[in-house]
């Protein structure tokens, strides 16, 4: 597991049925491209987030796969539909098969 | 053995074009992962935004943004990159809209291109030149 990954969301703690809302997502992650050398001119490993999943009450909103052009940190801004009182499950795949979840509750009314 | 004028620019003109191989080469393998994404149909413009600055002072951190409405995919493609895929973005039921933004790497001065899938299966495609001051690829 990479050291130090925290990951966070803006979701607002409430909406309206049916609306649609703008999530945040920021991870903290070095996101090594596979690319960079080292000081003695080898290559450092590539090791990344590869896959960002957001569901909302197991319905997808938004499924993205990564590549290695994705800065460190990744920053995903998106909209979701609310239907109903719920969860968002936010998850994130590592290259190192590690997986970093997050919840947020939206009520509605 | 003596070259007559014309075979001289023949062999000019063959030289000349062996030298301008290579880009063609780099170009050749973002249309490849387009083909792929799109299994080979026709790619048409417009319907898709693409939003990137014009000028990127740091190549490691370039804000973007896309969207295509109705869209069931979206893919980036940065052209001038090692390795051109960017990511792809899947857009599920509860999507509230086909919009979504990022921050990519970018390793010089290129073109940043986005392919949408669209609902009824056909594919649309734009993109956008971004100048980078400083490139994002650890060079």
């Amino acid at each position: 597991m990479a050291k130090n990954v925290r990951p966070r969301v803006k979701a607002p703690r409430s909406a309206e049925a049916g609306e649609v809302v703008v999530i945040k997502t920021l991870i903290s992650h070095k996101m090594e491209s596979g690319q960079r050398k080292d000081s003695d001119g080898n290559i450092i490993p590539r090791s990344i987030i590869h896959r960002f999943v957001c569901d909302f009450n197991g319905e997808n909103v938004i499924d993205v796969k990564m590549e290695p052009a994705i800065s460190t940190n990744p920053y995903f801004e998106f909209e979701a539909t609310i239907p109903e009182s719920g969860d968002f499950q936010f998850t994130w795949h590592d290259d190192d098969g590690s997986v970093y979840e997050e919840t947020k509750t939206v009520k509605v009314g | 053995m003596n070259f007559t004028r014309r075979e001289t620019m023949v062999i000019g003109a063959a030289a000349a074009a062996a030298a301008t191989l290579p880009m063609p080469a780099l170009a050749s393998k973002t249309e490849d992962l387009i083909a792929e994404f799109t299994g080979g149909a026709e790619v048409g413009e417009g319907g898709v935004m693409l939003d990137a600055p014009e000028i990127a002072e740091n190549g490691n951190t370039v804000p973007i943004e896309v969207s295509a409405e109705g869209a069931e995919a979206i893919m980036v493609l940065a052209a001038g990159n090692p390795e051109p895929p960017v990511a792809t973005f899947r857009f599920g039921p509860l999507a509230g809209a086909h919009r979504a933004k990022t921050r990519i790497r970018l390793a010089g001065t290129q073109d940043v291109v986005a392919v949408a899938r669209m609902a009824d299966g056909s594919f649309t495609k734009t993109s956008k030149t971004v100048k980078v001051t400083i490139g994002g690829c650890g060079g």
